[in-house]
C-alpha cells in the first residue's frame, strides 16, 4: 500500500488539435496503473504549468504537432521552475523536428517521443524515470 | 439475379473442389496468420466468388457512369474529358512566402490551388493574441487582415485557378476576404470559383479547431451556403470532409459514415433554416476522403461513397437535378500512414494511396510529401509528389478505362459491406437526434477514439504492420532535408498588422464591426456585413471575437 | 509547523501534496492533518452529485465563475472512477474547469476513487480539510457519479446539489433509491432537451409528499439550460449560487448547521477508527498469516465468522476505561 501512485498530467499546449495521439496516451497510461488527468486542447503553457501544480503530477506530457513546440514546451518548463516545481519532470512528443532536440533537452525536456514510439517504450521510460520519492 | 442460374451452378460445383485443395495445402502448409483484415480490421475472405454479387441488382446496384446511382462515377466520359484536379495543398510562413510557392506549383503543371493557414488564423486569432505565441506561418500561412491576402493572391489569376481554402471556424472571413479581393481586381463574384472547407461538424468529431458551439456554427455554415447560391456560383461552400475523421483514428467505415451523417446534417439545417430548395444547394456540396494504405478497402468506400449520396440526396430529399445526386470529392492520401522511420518509404505509401483514390475516382487529389511526418513539406518532396500524380495520370495507364474495378466479384462485395455498415452507423445517429445531438453525447468522438487505441495496441502487438516502424526496422536514419520556418516569421507578421492597424480608418472597423453584430443577433446572414469589415481591413480576430461574443466559445469536452 | 503555515497561507504546492500524502498513506499524513484540523471549519462545502453524463462538470465550472464574481475563493475536488482492471484512473472533469486554472483564488483537485464505493476517494474528507483550512470560502465536491450508493457526499458537505438530466429514464429511480433524501437542492440540467416539464412535475409531485414542516426547507427544483447559451447559463448559475447561499444561511438559522457537522464528525469519526484500529489489525494477521489460516478455518467449517473475530477482538482490544483530560483530548 505504501508507495506513490504515479500522476501524469497530458497536455496539449498551443492552438492544434490533434489529440489522437494524446489521447491514446491517456488510456495508455490508465491501463499502466497511472493516475491520468487529461487537460484537453488548447491550453496556454500557464494554463498546463498551474494546473500540473494543483494536481501535483510527478510528469507532464506534452503533445504538439503545428510545429510550435520550440516556444511551448520549454515556456512550460521554465513556468514550472519559477513556480518552484522544477521536480515536475516534462517530456514532450509529436512532429518535432531532430534538428530541435538539442535546445529541447537543453531547456529542460527530459525526453521526446516522436510517431513510431510504442506505448510500451513510453510506458518503460516512466516507469524507469519517474520514482517520486515517499 | 447478376448471373444466370447455370454459372452459379457452375462456380458452386468448382468452389467445392477448391475448398478441397485448399483444405488439403492448409493441411501441408499452414496459413501465415490466422484472420486477414483491413487496416480498419474489416476481415477479408480468401476468395470471393460469383455467388458473393449473385443478389445485386444491376440497374439499381452498378449501371453505367453518370448514371444513378454513380457506382462507377459521376461522369459519363471518364477521366478522358478530364484528369482529376492535382491539387497540393501549401501554405507555410507569411503570404510572400507562400505565393511563392504557388507560383511555383503552378510553373510545374498544378491546377488548382490550395491553402493552409497557420493555427492562429485556422482558430480566429491575430498573431499578436497571447494563445497565438509560436504558432505564426508553422504549419500554414499567416493571414491577419486583407492586405495579407491581396500579397497571398498577387499574381494569381483568380478568375482561372480555382482555389481550395482548408478553413473551418473562420471560413466566412477568409471567404469573405477573397470576395473582397476578387471585387477590388475588378473580377465578379459569378466567375470565381473554389472551395472553403467550412465543416464544423468534423471539427467537434475529430479535429478539433473549434471556436463557437455546435448550433451557431451550422448556423455560420448555412449563411455561406445561401450566400454561394445567390452572389458566389461556382464557389463549393462546403467540403465535407472525411479526411481528418479518418486521421484521428477512424475506421474506413466510421469515416465514409460520419462524414455522409454530417453532410445531411448540413443539407437538413440549410432547408430548415434558409428554406431553400435542395437543387438550389446541393450541387454545390462536396466532400473530401482519406485515401489510406488498404489499397481495396479504400477502393471500395470511395465508389461507396457515391453510391450512398446517391440513394439519399434521391430518396430522402427528393433532389431531381442529377447534379444533386452526384457526390464530388477531393481525395488525400493518408498523413497517419507515413512513417518517420525510413521516410522514403513514404513516396511509395503515397503511390499506393493515389492508385486507389483515382481507381476509387476522385475528382480531384492531394499526394502527401515524403517529409510530412517531420515538417511542412520542402520543394523538393512536393515536386516528387505531385510526379507521382502525373505518372499515375499519364503513364499508368490507369486512367484508360472507366471504373475499371467494377464486376470484380472481391471490389463489389466489399463495396456492398462498407455501404451496409454505413447505413448501420446512419441510422444510429439518425436514431439519436441527428448528428449534432450525437456529438453532444459523445457518440462519434468516442466511436474513433476506441478504434484509434485498438490500432495503436494492434501496432504494438505486431499484428498490423507498419515497415520500417514496427517491422523491418533499421537504425540507420535517414537524414533528409526538412523546411525549417524561422521563428523571426512571427515578429515581422506582427509588425506588419501593427502597420495596418495604424494606417486603416479605426472608425469604420468600428462601425463595420458595430453592423455585423447586430447582424448577428438578429439572425440575419452575416455574409454582406463581413465582406465589408474585411473591406476595412477589420482583422480575422476582431471579426471572430464578434462571433465569440454573440454566439459564445466551445472548449474541448475531452470525453473518452 | 512549517508546513501548516504555508497551507493556512494558500500554498497550492503543499496542499496539493498533502492530498497526494494521504492518498498514497503516507506515514507523516496523518500527523500533518492532526495539525490543520484545528483551523478547519470555515468553509461552507458543496457536494454535486448526478449520474455520468449529467453535465456536473460543466455546472461546477459555472459554479466557480459565480463565486469568483461575489469574490469568494474556491476549492473544488473532482472525483473520477479508478480503473478495477488496472489501477489507474483517467481524471477527466478538470478539462471543463480550465479557464479556471490560473485564478489563484481557484483550487482544483482531481482525486481518483481507489477503491473507494460511496461516489467520493478515501482521502476526500481530509483533503476537504485541508482546502478548508487553506481558507477557501467554497469547497465543490463533485462525485464520482457513477451509481445510486453515492450518499458518502452527505456526510461530508453542508448543502448537496443533486443535478438531474431530462430523459435519461433512470433519474426518478434514482430519486426514489435514496438520492431524494440527501438532495438540498435539485438542477435539472440540460433543460432545454425534451421530458424537462415532466421530470420537474415529477420532482415537486415527490417533494410534496415529503411532508416537510412549514419552517423546514423544501429543496428548490432549478432549471439549468445549454451551457452554450452563454448568457442565460450564466444567470442561471447565479440563481443557483444565490440558492446556496440561501441554504446555507438555513442552517445556520436553524441550528442545522450543528447537526450536521455533528452527523459528519461521527463519521469522521468512525473512518479514523478504522483506519486505527481496523487497517492495522487486518495488516498485522496479514503479515503473520493469521488472515490465512483463518480463511481455511471458515472454509472448512471448522469456525464461523463471528467467532473467529471475537477471537481476534479479546486478543487486540484491551478494555481500558476511557479518561477525558482538560483540553478534551483522551489519556488512558
Amino acid at each position: 500500500m505504501s508507495e506513490r501512485k504515479i500522476r501524469i498530467m497530458v497536455a496539449k499546449p498551443g492552438l492544434d488539435g490533434h489529440d489522437r495521439g494524446a489521447r491514446v496516451l491517456a488510456r495508455c497510461f490508465r491501463d499502466a496503473g497511472f493516475e491520468v488527468i487529461y487537460t484537453g486542447c488548447h491550453q496556454t503553457p500557464e494554463q498546463i504549468a498551474a494546473s500540473a501544480i494543483q494536481e501535483d503530477v510527478d510528469l507532464v506530457g506534452l503533445s504538439c504537432l503545428s510545429g510550435a513546440h520550440r516556444y511551448l514546451f520549454p515556456r512550460v518548463v521554465e513556468l514550472l521552475k519559477q513556480q518552484e516545481a522544477e521536480d515536475i519532470c516534462v517530456i514532450g512528443g509529436g512532429i518535432i523536428p531532430e534538428a530541435d532536440f538539442p535546445m529541447l533537452y537543453d531547456a529542460g525536456i527530459k525526453a521526446i517521443f516522436t510517431p513510431g514510439a510504442s506505448l510500451d517504450s513510453i510506458v518503460a521510460w516512466v516507469r524507469e524515470n519517474v520514482r517520486p520519492d515517499f | 439475379m447478376y448471373f444466370v442460374k447455370e454459372v452459379l451452378e457452375q462456380s458452386k460445383v468448382l468452389k467445392k473442389k477448391w475448398e478441397d485443395s485448399v483444405r488439403k495445402m492448409v493441411g501441408k502448409t499452414p496459413d501465415q496468420k490466422p484472420r486477414w483484415s483491413t487496416v480498419s480490421d474489416l476481415e477479408i475472405r480468401r476468395l470471393y466468388t460469383p455467388e458473393d454479387i449473385k443478389d445485386m441488382d444491376f440497374e439499381n446496384d452498378i449501371s453505367y457512369p453518370g448514371e444513378f446511382p454513380f457506382l462507377r462515377g459521376n461522369q459519363a466520359t471518364g477521366y478522358r474529358g478530364k484528369y482529376w484536379t492535382l491539387r497540393m495543398f501549401s501554405g507555410m510562413g507569411s503570404a510572400a512566402d507562400t505565393n511563392k510557392r504557388w507560383r511555383m506549383l503552378i510553373n510545374s503543371g498544378q491546377t488548382g490551388l490550395s491553402t493552409a493557414f497557420d493555427y492562429p488564423t485556422l482558430m480566429g486569432y491575430d498573431t499578436d493574441d497571447p494563445k497565438a505565441r509560436g504558432e505564426c506561418g508553422k504549419c500554414g500561412v499567416a493571414i491577419d487582415t486583407l492586405e495579407d491576402f491581396l500579397q497571398l493572391m498577387d499574381g494569381i489569376p483568380m478568375d482561372k485557378v480555382t482555389t481550395s481554402m482548408t478553413i473551418n471556424p473562420p471560413a466566412s472571413v477568409l471567404w469573405a476576404m477573397y470576395c473582397a479581393a476578387a471585387d477590388l481586381r475588378g473580377i465578379p463574384l459569378a466567375r470565381i470559383g473554389g472551395t472553403i472547407q467550412n465543416d464544423m461538424l468534423k471539427e467537434f468529431i475529430a479535429q478539433k479547431t473549434f471556436m463557437c458551439p455546435p448550433g451557431p456554427s451550422v448556423k455560420l455554415i448555412c449563411d455561406t451556403v445561401e450566400f454561394g447560391a445567390s452572389h458566389v456560383p461556382l464557389w463549393n461552400t462546403i467540403s465535407i470532409s472525411g479526411y481528418h475523421i479518418r486521421e484521428a483514428g477512424a475506421t474506413a467505415v466510421q469515416e465514409l459514415a460520419f462524414t455522409i451523417r454530417d453532410g445531411m446534417e448540413y443539407v437538413e439545417n440549410v432547408i430548415a433554416q434558409k428554406g431553400l430548395n435542395i437543387d438550389d444547394f446541393a450541387p454545390r456540396l462536396s466532400f473530401f476522403f482519406n485515401s489510406h494504405i488498404d489499397f481495396f478497402e479504400e477502393i471500395a468506400k470511395l465508389r461507396a461513397a457515391r453510391r450512398i449520396w446517391a440513394k439519399l440526396m434521391r430518396d430522402r430529399y427528393n433532389a431531381k437535378n442529377p447534379r444533386s445526386l452526384w457526390m464530388r470529392y477531393h481525395t488525400q492520401t493518408a498523413g497517419c500512414s507515413l512513417t518517420a522511420q525510413q521516410p522514403y518509404n513514404n513516396v511509395v505509401r503515397t503511390a499506393i494511396e493515389a492508385l486507389a483514390a483515382v481507381l476509387g475516382g476522385t475528382q480531384s487529389l492531394h499526394t502527401n510529401s515524403l517529409d510530412e511526418v517531420l515538417c511542412l513539406p520542402s520543394d523538393h518532396a512536393v515536386e516528387i509528389a505531385l510526379r507521382t500524380q502525373q505518372i499515375i495520370a499519364e503513364e499508368s495507364g490507369v486512367a484508360n478505362t472507366i471504373d475499371p474495378l467494377a464486376g470484380s466479384y472481391f471490389v463489389e462485395t466489399l463495396t456492398n459491406e462498407i455501404e451496409e455498415k454505413t447505413w448501420e452507423y446512419i441510422h444510429k445517429i439518425d436514431d439519436m437526434g441527428g448528428m449534432i445531438a450525437a456529438i453532444d453525447r459523445g457518440f462519434p468522438q468516442l466511436e474513433i477514439a476506441d478504434s484509434a487505441y485498438r490500432f495503436q495496441k494492434q501496432i504494438d502487438a505486431g499484428e498490423k504492420i507498419m515497415v520500417g516502424m514496427n517491422k523491418y526496422v533499421n537504425d540507420d536514419v535517414q537524414k533528409i532535408p526538412l523546411l525549417d520556418i524561422d521563428d523571426s516569421v512571427e515578429q515581422e507578421q506582427i509588425k506588419r498588422l501593427n502597420g495596418v492597424r495604424r494606417r486603416r480608418d479605426n472608425r469604420a472597423v468600428t462601425k463595420s464591426l458595430n453592423d455585423l453584430k447586430n447582424t448577428c443577433k438578429n439572425g440575419k446572414n452575416v455574409m454582406p456585413c463581413c465582406i465589408e469589415a474585411v473591406k476595412n481591413y477589420a482583422s480575422v480576430q476582431e471579426i471572430c471575437d464578434v462571433y465569440r461574443d454573440v454566439y459564445g466559445e466551445y472548449h474541448d469536452p475531452g470525453l473518452f | 509547523m512549517e508546513n501548516t503555515k504555508k497551507i493556512r497561507e494558500g500554498s497550492v504546492r503543499t496542499a496539493s501534496r498533502l492530498i497526494r500524502n494521504i492518498e498514497d498513506r503516507h506515514p507523516e499524513a496523518r500527523a500533518a492533518i492532526k495539525k490543520i484540523f484545528p483551523h478547519t471549519g470555515g468553509a461552507h462545502i458543496i457536494g454535486i452529485t448526478g449520474s455520468a453524463g449529467a453535465g456536473k462538470s460543466t455546472l461546477v465550472d459555472g459554479l466557480i465563475s459565480a463565486f469568483r464574481k461575489k469574490n469568494q475563493t474556491v476549492g473544488v475536488l473532482a472525483i473520477d472512477p479508478t480503473s478495477p482492471f488496472s489501477g489507474g484512473a483517467l481524471l477527466g472533469d478538470r478539462i471543463r474547469m480550465q479557464k479556471h486554472a490560473e485564478d489563484q483564488g481557484v483550487f482544483v483537485r482531481s482525486l481518483a476513487t481507489r477503491g473507494a464505493m460511496g461516489g467520493l476517494s478515501k482521502a476526500a474528507g481530509d483533503a476537504i480539510h485541508i482546502l478548508d483550512a487553506m481558507g477557501k470560502d467554497i469547497i465543490l465536491v463533485e462525485t464520482v457519479g457513477t451509481g445510486q450508493q453515492e450518499v458518502d457526499i452527505m456526510h461530508n458537505s453542508h448543502t448537496v446539489i443533486v443535478v438531474l438530466v431530462p430523459g435519461m429514464g433512470d433519474e426518478i429511480q434514482a430519486i426514489k433509491a435514496g438520492i431524494m433524501e440527501i438532495a438540498d437542492i435539485f438542477v435539472v440540467n440540460k433543460a432545454d432537451h425534451a421530458g424537462t416539464a415532466q421530470l420537474i412535475r415529477e420532482l415537486k409531485n415527490m417533494l410534496d409528499m415529503a411532508h416537510i414542516p412549514d419552517d423546514g426547507w423544501r429543496p428548490p427544483v432549478l432549471t439549468v439550460g445549454s451551457a452554450f447559451e452563454t448568457a442565460s447559463f450564466v444567470e442561471n448559475l447565479n440563481i443557483l449560487s444565490e440558492k446556496i447561499a440561501d441554504h446555507h444561511q438555513y442552517l445556520i438559522h436553524f441550528n442545522e448547521l450543528k447537526n450536521r457537522l455533528r452527523r459528519k464528525t461521527r463519521v469522521e469519526i468512525r473512518d479514523a477508527l478504522r483506519s486505527c484500529i481496523l487497517d492495522p489489525v487486518l495488516a498485522d494477521l496479514d503479515a503473520r498469516g493469521e488472515l490465512d489460516r483463518l480463511t481455511e478455518l471458515l472454509i472448512n467449517k471448522e469456525s464461523d465468522p463471528y467467532t473467529a473475530a471475537e477471537e481476534i477482538a479479546s486478543r487486540y482490544l484491551r478494555k481500558i476505561p476511557i479518561k477525558q483530560t482538560k483540553k478534551g483530548g483522551i489519556v488512558r
